[in-house]
């Protein structure tokens, strides 16, 4: 029924050109990203089905109501707000002293930058091995550092309270560079005289930074604070390869995407694991809207 | 002015305390995969080994098919990038140059679906590529892959930058639209091209959930996941398995010390366009 407009539409010229160049990354897009994401809205609602054939025999809520009900869902909830909680804000602000400190006229800055640089450019698979090493409670580098301050052996992995902050500390260091370079770039964009014209009017170092450089970051720092949530919250890889393909001590590293990974991967449930990826899709969206909201009330451009 | 040099020592003393703090995991890490084996659960740990064991590196690189997996990775990054390449350039194109209907509605969904994380995505791929029998090949690690709308984005703001009036006098000398994004689009978007080119190249070497979910037989494996596989294996033999994930790290290393400049850049302008 639809095609003779189609064909009227494309007989354009300019279309078919545009549909040729277009046609690779369409048909990759549509197969790969467009198409999964209506496909694992339906899927969220199957209760009876054959993934073979594509069989649906019963469809219904029962996958939320599961996933709602689940308390390891809650309790990956709670493991993944805590991470985002501890380490949006602490990445954040250590990101922006040190770009503050090399933004101040210092030698060797672009030396520093470049060190900072290059946890961001490695594998976390490597580097979550180099940590779960570094953190062996008897024989780590950790722990013996420690041990010259008189600090008693911690189980840094294998105590359940040390998960979230490891997690935390890890993704900080991970994480530093890239947001140091970003900020950087930000505070680049901020014209001197304004720092002069608050010298001259007796504002302190303290008064400068809060009066005249965040005000000015803010779209960076709001662009930095909306990815790194964004970011957080999908937090799997390090909990996976540091904990060894478990959860942690006492599941406390069980995040809701090692939680989908979990139904998906280990028990085939794809239909729960999806309702759960779409509860996750939900709170990404809460979460990323809220900014925006805030941002654009505070954020001066 | 003592004041000042005060203030400075400051500044070096903490740029230099996260210098240590970031580097330190390197060190150790280095450190355990060149000790002999006697070496490395004692207490407290020797940051220089008795003798420097190179060898380790040739058990750890013998003692799984680590070449099988370096030309994995290697060839998937190529392959990733060159086809996100050809497919960005062709489409930005479209979007930038080319007035076609429905254009900023199409670009509109596209730029909405990035919101999704693709965390969503992967069971319909894996369904989907299961259905395709592509699991379990290069196909499945690939082709994915080869488009990126976050790509076409930026190469999109790029190309809208070039001046308008250098299409209309390429047209009017009857150049085709094809030679005029291959002879003059591409070469000025070379920045922008390098840019996207390091950070594809980075993300497939370091990717690690996707290739751990579509690949099940050991010679199809990249090296992360083959890394993660090993570490299990490997026990308490912290020397091999250190010099394994050394392996691992330095090819992109190298890479980023070649091209630093062009990452940084790259960095700081993906980051501000957001």
């Amino acid at each position: 029924m639809k095609k003779p407009a189609i064909i009227q539409k494309i007989s354009n010229i300019k279309e078919v050109k545009a549909f040729i160049y277009l046609l690779p990354a369409l048909l990759i897009i549509t197969v790969f990203q467009i198409y999964p994401i209506v496909k694992s809205l339906a899927m969220s609602f199957y209760t009876d089905f054959d993934y073979l054939t594509d069989e649906v025999y019963r469809r219904g809520l029962d996958n939320f109501q599961y996933v709602l009900t689940d308390p390891d869902f809650y309790l990956a909830l709670k493991n993944t707000f805590i991470f985002v909680l501890g380490a949006v804000p602490l990445s954040i602000i250590v990101s922006l002293g040190f770009a503050l400190l090399l933004n101040s006229n210092i030698k060797l800055k672009n030396f520093f930058r470049s060190v900072y640089f290059i946890p961001f450019i490695t594998s976390t698979v490597a580097v979550s091995i180099v940590w779960r090493w570094m953190f062996n409670k008897e024989f780590g580098m950790v722990n013996s550092i420690l041990m010259i301050f008189g600090v008693e052996k911690i189980n840094w992995l294998t105590n359940p309270k040390m998960t979230i902050p490891m997690l935390v500390l890890l993704n900080v260091w991970k994480g530093m560079g890239y947001k140091i370079i970003i900020f950087l770039a930000g505070l680049q964009n901020i014209d001197e005289r304004y720092y002069l014209a608050a010298k001259i009017d007796g504002a302190s170092i303290w008064r400068r930074f809060t009066s005249v450089t965040v005000p000015l970051l803010s779209p960076t720092l709001f662009f930095v604070s909306i990815t790194s949530v964004i970011g957080s919250f999908k937090i799997f890889d390090e909990v996976f390869v540091l904990y060894d393909k478990q959860t942690g001590p006492l599941k406390s590293g069980l995040t809701i995407v090692y939680y989908i990974f979990n139904k998906f991967n280990r028990y085939w449930q794809f239909s729960i694991a999806s309702a759960a990826a779409f509860v996750l899709f939900i709170i990404i969206l809460v979460f990323t809207l809220i900014q925006l909201r805030v941002g654009q009330k505070k954020t001066n451009y | 002015m003592r004041k000042r040099i005060l203030h400075k020592t400051i500044i070096y003393l903490f740029l230099l305390i996260g210098a240590i703090f970031i580097l330190l995991p390197f060190a150790w890490m280095i450190s355990t995969s060149l000790k002999p084996s006697n070496e490395v659960l004692i207490m407290p740990p020797k940051w220089i080994p008795s003798k420097l064991v190179w060898e380790n590196y040739k058990i750890a690189f013998r003692s799984a098919p680590f070449k099988r997996y370096f030309i994995n990775s290697i060839f998937v990054a190529a392959m990733v990038t060159i086809g996100e390449l050809i497919t960005t350039i062709l489409a930005a194109f479209a979007f930038s140059r080319i007035k076609f209907k429905g254009r900023d509605i199409l670009f509109s969904i596209l730029i909405a679906t990035m919101m999704v994380p693709s965390e969503v995505l992967i069971i319909p791929n894996f369904v989907t590529l299961s259905k395709l029998g592509w699991i379990d090949s290069y196909k499945a690690l690939i082709i994915p892959w080869c488009a990126s709308i976050y790509a076409i984005f930026l190469l999109r703001q790029y190309f809208l930058g070039i001046p308008e009036q250098l299409y209309y006098s390429a047209k009017i000398d009857g150049c085709s639209d094809i030679k005029f994004l291959w002879l003059i689009m591409v070469p000025l978007a070379k920045p922008a091209l390098i840019t996207l080119a390091i950070l594809k190249i980075i993300g497939s070497w370091n990717s690690f959930m996707w290739p751990l979910i579509v690949t099940n037989s050991e010679h199809m494996r990249t090296l992360p996941v083959a890394l993660s596989a090993f570490s299990s294996e490997a026990g308490t033999d912290y020397n091999i398995l250190m010099a394994a994930a050394t392996m691992n790290i330095i090819p992109v290393f190298i890479i980023y010390l070649i091209l630093q400049k062009h990452i940084v850049a790259g960095v700081s302008r993906t980051g501000i366009k957001g």
